[in-house]
């Protein structure tokens, strides 16, 4: 194993811990915005974690799976606020 | 160490570091603005750097410019995406937070 890759799996484990600390908030937060922005954090770092794994395992194929999922995570968000707004809340 | 791999552990190191910034701050923060903020600008400074440092592993490949576009769609959504969030708590009626709650200033 290279020193890149050491570089890269390093920090595969930092995001997971960070993720693992905002579903803090997920859990606990006050209203249903807090939980949503939370959500979304998580989205983010777990396509970052995709993309990191795909360089530090030499498989490029995973790249597309963190396209799909960054596409998926942006239209949860919209869909979200655009419910809360015109329904008062999807909850 | 070859310049390759300081490039990426600068890159990789820094991408941690704000995003620990950001859950700091989804963490503390007092009220939905303020984590709306934490949340859209130190989370696509990490996420960026760190799929910088993805794009620079690969080297000159077709999955270096599959991780650019990656970045771009992330620097372009995220922000986009906390916006939303934060104008539908708006019209929600959601107040924002001011020192005035907690019987401190004035």
């Amino acid at each position: 194993m290279t020193l890149v890759n050491e570089i890269l799996f390093g920090g595969v484990a930092a995001f997971l811990v960070l993720s693992l600390v905002v579903v803090y908030r997920v859990v606990r937060g006050p209203t249903m915005q807090d939980r949503v922005i939370a959500v979304n954090a998580i989205g983010t770092n777990i396509v970052v974690i995709i993309a990191v794994l795909a360089a530090a395992t030499d498989s490029p194929s995973m790249l597309d799976i963190a396209i799909v999922y960054a596409l998926l995570n942006f239209l949860m968000s919209i869909a979200i606020s655009k419910f809360t707004v015109e329904r008062g809340g999807v909850l | 160490m070859t310049p390759l791999e300081i490039a990426v552990l600068a890159l990789v190191a820094g991408g941690v570091f704000f995003t620990l910034v950001a859950a700091v701050g989804l963490l503390r923060l007092p009220d939905v603005y303020t984590r709306t903020h934490a949340a859209s600008k130190s989370d696509t400074l990490g996420a960026a750097l760190t799929l910088a440092a993805v794009a620079l592993t690969f080297g000159a490949d077709l999955s270096s410019v599959k991780a650019a576009l990656l970045l771009v769609f992330m620097f372009i959504t995220n922000p986009t995406a906390a916006h939303a969030i934060a104008r539908a708590a708006a019209d929600q009626g959601i107040d924002p937070w001011t020192t005035d709650d907690e019987g401190g200033a004035e």
